[in-house]
């Protein structure tokens, strides 16, 4: 199966000596919601700029169901849709003539390029504001914008910058089914996002780079399943005073009415909740002190890290 | 992309930068009008009056070409700087270089909306300038290939500016510093045969003065160059800025990391 995006050894150094990709392999299947993660300057936003001909390589090999970025970009880059990280819209041109050009710079005749904006503007909210220019557009439109031109040529590979960076919750939920929609009809999706909470819900495949190396690349389930604890918040009914001794639980009192409780896998929460009832303290509700993934995220980087001082110091 | 793909990403190109200068005809084609009508009143009619014919032509016949050619240089030259320029800034050029539109598709799309907008206020200029002179064309042909060409030219002159520009002053260096002296001394108000040698052989440099000659030639069917070489020389520019643009193109300079 031709992969949706193959990348090999794929390096850049910037004119000013940084290196931002230090060789990075990367496979992404066809139809899946492949999630790009890392740190801020990690080298995500170098390689999605490398893949869709913004930023020049300094090595490697990409291709984009099975068309060279180098040898046979026309094709490449036809088969993708970019939402970029910035909002690079022309502020003063109203979003049906954006989309228009932006379909006509990809060979899609005027009246065909005109049902699709059609489309594209009323799925994600905007066809009321079709004559009106950017400039008078929320921040969350402008994205949503950003999303119907990177879509109005139907590329098979949508690949999206931190699309909900700055975006109200509400909005940020539509934006995630409309992408689950797309994606089930057979758009491959990479997405890069700070919300690990955006990438454990949508995406089933993730890969973190940090420092322009890869430091994971597995399937979500495999990855989560790497978490060995997790800390949950149990807030009470009633107040306690003291906490009671409980044998075998890693647990401590947050105040009168909340519990911090760290949970490993291996025991499960049954346990907990046996013995908190036999003491009659009752949970009122739980829920996790941090995202899982965000925890995985910060072990997995924090270990590089870790990996490369170490490296360091033999050198010295 | 098919040959079809093309036309129509040329097509897009082009038609986005004719509605963009005609949305706002108030910045872009009433100010050269108004500029070039007061040189026909203050130059051709007051001035004008006081001097003799030259080469045989009414003062105010002879400089008309000339002015018409100046606003096609300057209008052609500030779309496409403007316009391309804009684009990079907001970094809504990134909306074509993610496309597979071909570069020399890109580049012909905004050469074609300079000519456009050149050709517009040319033309503009053209019908203001017939209540104040006697025109008449003596080689259609001559006078229509000269101003495409010329517009070509300095359209091409403005993308590479753009290229370069990294700030909204850039693109205001070369009109005001080079253009504006250059079209000046490019003989619209005068024949280069009333300066000593001197100042001919240096007025003989000046790209410019070919154009507006070849121009007047045209419509008047007087010059003081060669046609030939002034035709040699328009199109040895534009096959020279075009490489020049299409490898900044190629090589995403200033707008590819």
């Amino acid at each position: 199966m031709t992969p949706a995006l193959s990348i090999r050894n794929l390096t850049k150094t910037y004119k000013s000596g940084y290196t931002a990709l230090k060789g990075i392999d990367l496979d992404v299947n066809p139809g899946d919601f492949f999630a790009l993660l890392g740190p801020n300057g990690a080298g995500k936003s170098t390689t999605i700029g490398i893949v869709t001909s913004l930023v020049t390589k300094t090595g490697g090999k990409v291709s984009v169901f099975g068309h060279d970025i180098d040898t046979d970009f026309s094709k490449a880059k036809s088969c993708i849709g970019l939402v970029p990280q910035e909002i690079n819209l022309n502020i003063f041109e109203p979003l049906i003539q954006i989309l228009v050009n932006q379909a006509g710079y990809y060979g899609i005749a005027r009246r065909r390029a005109l049902e699709r904006a059609e489309y594209y503007l009323s799925r994600l909210g905007l066809w009321d504001r079709r004559n009106d220019a950017v400039r008078t557009l929320s921040g969350g439109m402008k994205r949503r914008m950003m999303i119907a031109r990177a879509l109005i040529h139907n590329p098979r590979l949508l690949i999206l910058d931190e699309p909900t960076a700055g975006v109200d919750i509400e909005i940020r939920r539509s934006m995630w089914e409309f992408l689950h929609e797309i994606n089930a009809a057979g758009t491959t999706i990479i997405l890069t996002t700070h919300y690990l909470e955006e990438a454990e819900s949508l995406c089933r495949h993730i890969a973190i780079i940090d420092n322009g190396l890869l430091v994971e690349n597995t399937t979500m389930k495999k990855l989560l399943a790497k978490l060995h604890t997790e800390t949950f918040v149990l807030d009470l009914r009633m107040p306690l005073m003291q906490l009671p001794p409980l044998p075998g639980h890693d647990i401590r009192m947050l105040d009168d009415h909340t519990l911090e409780v760290e949970i490993s896998r291996d025991s499960g929460i049954n346990k907990l909740f046996a013995d908190l009832s036999a003491r009659n303290i009752e949970v009122l509700s739980m829920r996790n002190k941090t995202n899982r993934l965000e925890q995985l995220f910060m072990s997995l980087v924090e270990g590089s890290r870790q990996h490369r001082a170490a490296g360091r110091r033999r050198q010295a | 992309m098919t040959l079809d793909q093309k036309l129509v990403a040329f097509r897009t190109i082009f038609y986005k930068e004719v509605v963009r200068f005609s949305r706002i005809w108030i910045q872009t084609i009433l100010p050269p009008v108004i500029t070039t009508s007061l040189y026909f009143v203050i130059f051709g009619g007051l001035i004008g009056r006081q001097i003799h014919a030259m080469e045989g032509v009414r003062y105010m016949d002879f400089i008309v070409p000339g002015l018409i050619m100046m606003s096609v240089i300057t209008n052609s030259y500030s779309n496409v700087v403007s316009s391309f320029y804009g684009a990079k800034f907001q970094r809504s050029v990134e909306e074509i270089l993610v496309s597979p539109t071909p570069n020399w598709i890109i580049l012909s799309g905004f050469i074609a909306g300079g000519v456009a907008r050149g050709l517009v206020v040319g033309g503009v200029v053209t019908v203001v300038s017939l209540f104040f002179s006697r025109l008449h064309v003596y080689n259609l042909w001559v006078s229509v290939s000269v101003v495409l060409l010329t517009a070509v030219l300095f359209s091409l002159g403005g993308f590479i500016n753009s290229i370069f520009a990294r700030n909204f002053d850039d693109i205001s260096i070369v009109p005001t510093f080079v253009l504006t002296p250059l079209t000046y001394l490019g003989g619209i108000f005068y024949s280069i045969q009333m300066l000593p040698e001197f100042w001919r052989r240096i007025s003989l440099g000046n790209p410019i003065l070919y154009m507006i000659n070849a121009f007047r030639y045209g419509f008047l069917g007087i010059s003081d160059i060669n046609l030939d070489l002034s035709y040699g020389i328009i199109i040895a520019f534009i096959l020279v800025l075009a490489a020049i643009s299409l490898y900044l193109l190629d090589r995403g300079y200033g707008m590819r990391s």
